[in-house]
């Protein structure tokens, strides 16, 4: 067991309780021990002055892609974790598209343990729905359950029959967990690269309208009402999604979703000149849909900023826009644009921030996590509001430099990530 | 080595990139060019030492053969890499394709590949001179060039010209480049085309929209009249070729119906019968062979002047073959 830790003189946020005050924080044994003004520790208690910055419960990212097992030139679960924890993530939900994909047990089984081997981030495995993510047959569930899965979703080969679609909410109840959905109807998206409008039509890209992501949100939220399954709407793009899930809400249906850093902050505009680092699925959109994802984050509507965090090759991204795979990398970028584009900019306070990106991704997996309250586990992140810094794809941890964002001067970065008492980043370096 | 043209910077890969008097200054330059291919011996020493690589990602016989000409008839060295299939399934990437192209010395790239933006991709990368010769459903430039250059002799003028695109829009590299190309130059662009085969926005392009050939024939001076490709009717844009050709079909009863007399322009190859009747394309009004002997001329003058030539030195440069 590591020593215990007082996290003395910061400003500490956690909204699963209310608190927003300079408050110490003390970890001992893997969990919190308490939240309160000057507390005394006990001997041996390494202490650690946080004047000045924010410690809140530890981010957790819903959607990221690890690529272990079969794409380990793109990212394995050690360097995923590694680019999570550097970027103030404790724990991450990793995506079952990999090569086999993660859907039975066995496959669930490893993705747990080799994140508890690399002993970082903690490492959720997402399950896939049907087997081999052919859209057919429904995976075994339960047993994936069993084996650590904390949701099942068929990410990127999004679930096309709406029977399956079905099923898969219903039989989850059994073991309460949702269902993730990458909401795009592929008869609408098919041959298409980037978002459809002006821009491609100018750069002669076939295009990717709203309604085919749109379409499939429509019918994943009737479903959820007709089965009253657990859904959670993966990277919300369009503002006609963002609406429909408002008044799903309103309707009292059981949805989450989630909202990405680049749909919360780029364009279209930023593919011009075929860059495929801006290159996503779904992609780009529009400034009108930019301003209504950050009004769906504002609101709660959007109730989880998720990364998307999609690692690939230098090689694979240096070709043909058309030929160029999907995605961006997201885990050691999120903090600082989540801070510099919504904190900043009016859109969302501190506050609401931790929430998005821990309370409430906590909450709509039932993650452990996600709070500061005596008992649970000690996974903390501490970061600077105000640190600016320039991003350096070279720098990063991640396997994978896939990023629109080099060159950006953010604000707000972690100086420390602590995962079960123990402190996995320092700033600088991480370790197990 | 490589040059870079005081006039058009190191490549040609799109008219959007182009200012009106850039694009002037190549239909300029091409005028005095025509006159090499109409000489007994077709040879000039413009462009003599060069090295030209022709690389086709994509079928092409019109506009490489055109190329080619345009090449040998300057005195280039070429050489032509063809392709079917894309660059991946060939196993090697574009970019080390160029790269090796490049590390045997050449001077230039005229590429055709089936990817929007390859040809940026390509000039991006390597330090040759990079003309496109068509990117995926992007631009085709040296083709809009050759459209104005036709348009040009037989109007007099491209200012206050009004040009009627036809046909499939959404994938037409032509149409994009004759798009920018045309309105950079002050004339007035329309689109005409059944919906499914227009782009989204086209309008912000722009041009003029008409749902109906008949309008787009009462407003236009020239047609420019685009190929129907038989996929596009497998792919379910159009129930059939059948019909497309009563609805969008160029034929002499809809043009004796126009207002004025129009020019009919067609990039080739074309399929009579569905978007132009033989009536049309073999009549009087039809400039289609004029464009392909246009064609040349104006690769000739891109060449030349990404070689580093100056358009007042065309003539010039020319008579230096004679003799020869």
């Amino acid at each position: 067991m590591p020593k215990p830790i007082l996290l003395r003189g910061g400003r500490v946020i956690d909204p699963s309780q209310g608190i927003d005050g300079v408050q110490d924080v003390l970890l001992a044994e893997g969990v919190v021990v308490g939240v309160d003004r000057e507390i005394s520790p006990p001997e041996g208690t390494e202490i650690v002055p946080v004047n000045g910055l924010v410690v809140c419960p530890g981010l957790i990212d819903l959607h990221v892609h690890l690529r272990e097992p079969g794409f380990e030139h793109k990212e394995t679960i050690a360097s995923g974790a590694r680019a999570a924890v550097a970027g103030g993530f404790t724990a991450v939900c990793a995506m079952p598209n990999t090569d086999p994909p993660i859907d039975d047990p066995a496959s669930v089984g490893f993705v747990y343990a080799e994140g508890v081997r690399v002993g970082l981030a903690r490492v959720y495995p997402v399950g896939a729905v049907s087997v081999g993510m052919r859209g057919e047959r429904l995976t075994e569930v339960g047993e994936m359950v069993d084996a650590g899965a904390v949701a099942i979703t068929d990410d990127g080969l999004p679930v096309a029959d709406a029977g399956l679609m079905r099923l898969a909410l219903e039989y989850t109840q059994t073991f309460g967990i949702p269902v993730a959905s990458h909401c795009e109807e592929r008869s609408l998206s098919r041959g298409g690269s980037m978002n459809e409008g002006a821009v491609s039509t100018r750069l002669g890209l076939m295009g990717i309208p709203n309604a085919a992501e749109d379409v499939m949100i429509a019918r994943d939220l009737l479903l959820a009402e007709l089965t009253g399954g657990r859904l959670h709407i993966q990277h919300v793009s369009t503002r006609g999604g963002v609406a429909m899930i408002r008044e799903a809400k309103a309707r009292g249906i059981a949805v989450t979703a989630e909202a990405t850093p680049h749909h919360f902050t780029l364009t279209e505009e930023a593919v011009d000149g075929y860059r495929t680092d801006a290159k996503m699925n779904p992609p780009l959109r529009t400034a009108e849909d930019v301003a209504a994802v950050r009004a769906g984050i504002a609101d709660g509507t959007l109730d989880v900023i998720a990364t998307d965090h999609a690692p690939h090759h230098y090689d694979e991204k240096e070709q043909a826009f058309d030929e160029a795979p999907f995605g961006i990398v997201g885990l050691e970028t999120a903090l600082g644009l989540a801070v510099t584009e919504l904190v900043e900019k009016g859109v969302i306070t501190l506050p609401q921030l931790v929430e998005r990106m821990s309370t409430a991704p906590a909450r709509a997996f039932r993650l452990p996590g996600g709070t500061l309250r005596p008992g649970s586990p000690a996974d903390v992140t501490v970061f600077d509001p105000s640190a600016e810094w320039t991003v350096e794809p070279e720098a990063f941890l991640s396997r994978s430099r896939n990023t629109p964002f080099g060159g950006w001067r953010l604000r707000g970065r972690a100086l420390y990530t602590i995962v079960g008492g123990r402190v996995v980043w320092n700033g600088t370096e991480s370790r197990p | 080595m490589t040059s870079s043209s005081a006039y058009l910077g190191k490549d040609l890969v799109g008219l959007q990139d182009l200012s009106a008097d850039q694009i002037r200054a190549i239909l300029d330059t091409a005028e005095p060019f025509k006159e090499i291919s109409e000489r007994a011996i077709k040879k000039v020493p413009v462009l003599r030492g060069k090295t030209i690589v022709n690389l086709f990602f994509e079928p092409s016989t019109r506009t490489r053969i055109s190329f080619e000409f345009a090449e040998k008839r300057l005195s280039a060295d070429t050489v032509n890499v063809q392709s079917t299939g894309s660059s991946v399934q060939k196993g090697e990437t574009l970019v080390d394709t160029a790269r090796n192209l490049e590390a045997m010395r050449i001077d230039m790239v005229v590429i055709r590949h089936s990817a929007s933006g390859a040809a940026r991709f390509l000039a991006d990368r390597i330090a040759s001179n990079v003309i496109n010769a068509g990117d995926g459903r992007h631009e085709h430039p040296t083709q809009a060039l050759l459209d104005m250059l036709t348009i040009r002799d037989k109007l007099g003028r491209l200012d206050g010209v009004r040009v009627c695109i036809v046909g499939d829009i959404l994938h037409s590299r032509v149409a994009r480049s004759n798009i920018w190309g045309l309105t950079r130059l002050g004339g007035e662009v329309a689109v005409c085309g059944p919906r499914t085969l227009l782009p989204t926005d086209v309008e912000e392009l722009g041009v003029h929209v008409f749902s109906r050939i008949e309008e787009a024939i009462e407003w236009a001076d020239v047609l420019n009249v685009l190929r129907l490709q038989l996929e596009r009717m497998q792919a379910g844009f159009i129930p059939s070729l059948r019909e497309y050709n009563r609805v969008f079909g160029i034929t002499r009863e809809r043009l004796e119906r126009a207002p004025r007399d129009l020019l009919i322009l067609h990039p080739g190859p074309m399929n009579r019968g569905v978007e132009i009747d033989s009536d049309v394309a073999d009549g009087p009004h039809s400039v289609i062979l004029d464009q392909v002997t246009n064609g040349v001329a104006v690769r000739m003058a891109v060449l030349y002047l990404l070689a580093g030539g100056v358009p007042e030195r065309a003539e010039a440069a020319k008579r230096a073959g004679e003799g020869d």
